[in-house]
């Protein structure tokens, strides 16, 4: 029968789409699965040497170390962390939009910004923007090593060292539950315990071994790591989260888009039906 | 009823201990350390070797750790490691193993092997192999 051909087409075109969005779905989900493992495992890393470098901020060390002193800000760093790919709702956009704005606030102040990105999509969207590019890494796979990161890092590290940027800042998505990521920016230097004040009168510090600028110099570099890697995996769990919920909406749509065309290709089949059964009916009145 | 400090010690792919102990017995940079409940704050960096957490007289748990860093407070002691296992689980033949190559390295002249990274090599699985034994010992 001949009517409702391009529905039909439609139909079937849409069918194909939801075939694709659903193996989407489902490839993101088990991968959130592994990336989401992955990400609770290096967590208590992160939040004890966190803990250690808050307690560090409270202690009097005789040799201060420069990433623990503020100086005047002229020019800060900032690594921003994205997803290699697209098709993840607006995972990446978001994180873009709340690093815009800070940009702004920092164009206005009249600080300067080097941008090092993690990630194609953050490379692709700051590169064509008017932005300080320094460094970038990409292609890391849903299981990144550290060492992929450690040249950006050090790249940062000895900026802040020699001077030529004053604050370093991490911007990147917190995984907070499969349907809820995050967009945050984070200062990594220099520290700051910015959680409630609680200053220990007591004037203590610790005992060093070998000898406190070894050991802090150590620590210091170990806790930036840890920090941006763990930024990265955070960020890599969000991706394939978000994927899975924009493929499984997106599979969703696709179903009601089909249930809709269907309904209108079916009354416009029994329109046929009907007017080819009056014709008869007519026509054997005639005779 | 004898004081305790509470002690965690995570490496860098999950949290392997964490819990109240009498004492704590880690290798520092300087030599060996052993924690008691209030001790003075210390940061110290660790050299690969045993880390053993006694929890009671009758009760300790060995781990075996491949460095990082101890950080002690009065009432909390962190051991940060870069990789650490459970002395139990120590893979005694691919210790060996490792000794074996690590010694065949160094022991080859012609200076094509990286001197220092042999050597640190062969401190690991000596350290996982002392470990082992003298958990072997302590336990049978």
């Amino acid at each position: 029968m001949a009517v409702g051909k391009e529905i039909r087409t439609k139909i079937s075109s849409i069918k194909n789409t939801q075939k694709i969005t659903r193996a989407m779905e489902m490839v993101a989900a088990s991968k959130m699965r592994k990336t989401k493992d992955r990400m609770q495992a290096t967590r208590p890393y992160s939040k004890k040497i966190g803990q250690i470098i808050k307690h560090l901020a409270h202690a009097n060390p005789e040799y201060k170390h420069p990433f623990l002193i503020s100086r005047e800000t002229k020019r800060v760093g900032l690594i921003i962390i994205s997803s290699d790919r697209g098709l993840c709702g607006g995972l990446n956009s978001n994180l873009f939009r709340k690093t815009i704005s800070s940009l702004v606030q920092w164009e206005k102040d009249g600080i300067e910004v080097d941008v090092c990105t993690v990630g194609t999509k953050a490379f692709s969207f700051f590169s064509s923007l008017k932005t300080n590019l320094v460094g970038q890494v990409s292609k890391l796979g849903d299981a990144p090593h550290l060492q992929d990161i450690v040249g950006i890092i050090k790249k940062m590290l000895d900026a802040y060292n020699n001077g030529q940027i004053d604050q370093l800042y991490i911007a990147n998505n917190d995984f907070v539950n499969t349907m809820t990521q995050r967009p945050t920016i984070q200062q990594l230097l220099p520290v700051v315990d910015n959680e409630t004040e609680e200053k220990l009168n007591t004037h203590w510090d610790y005992i060093y071994e070998p000898d406190a600028k070894e050991v802090l110099d150590y620590l210091l570099v170990r806790y930036i790591e840890s920090i941006v890697y763990q930024g990265l995996v955070e960020n890599n769990a969000c991706e394939q989260a978000a994927r899975m919920v924009a493929m499984k909406s997106a599979s969703d749509n696709a179903g009601n888009l089909i249930s809709e065309l269907q309904l209108v290709y079916n009354k416009a089949r029994q329109a046929a039906i009907t007017q080819e059964i009056s014709e008869i009916v007519a026509g054997a009145a005639a005779v | 009823m004898t004081m305790t400090v509470h002690v965690d010690i995570v490496s860098a792919e999950k949290e392997i201990f964490s819990g109240l102990a009498e004492m704590v017995f880690a290798p520092a940079e300087l030599g060996e350390v052993g924690i008691s409940p209030r001790h003075a704050p210390l940061i110290s960096r660790l050299r690969p070797g045993e880390v053993r957490v006694k929890v009671s007289d009758k009760e300790s748990y060995p781990f075996y750790i491949s460095g990082g860093m101890i950080e002690v407070q009065p009432h909390i002691v962190t051991v940060l490691a870069d990789s650490a296992i459970r002395a139990k689980d120590i893979d005694e033949a691919a210790a060996l193993e490792a000794k074996a190559r690590a010694e065949e390295d160094l022991a080859d002249k012609t200076g094509k092997i990286d001197y220092a990274t042999a050597q640190a090599q062969l401190l690991e699985a000596v350290m996982q192999l002392r470990t082992l034994d003298r958990f072997r010992k302590r336990g049978e």
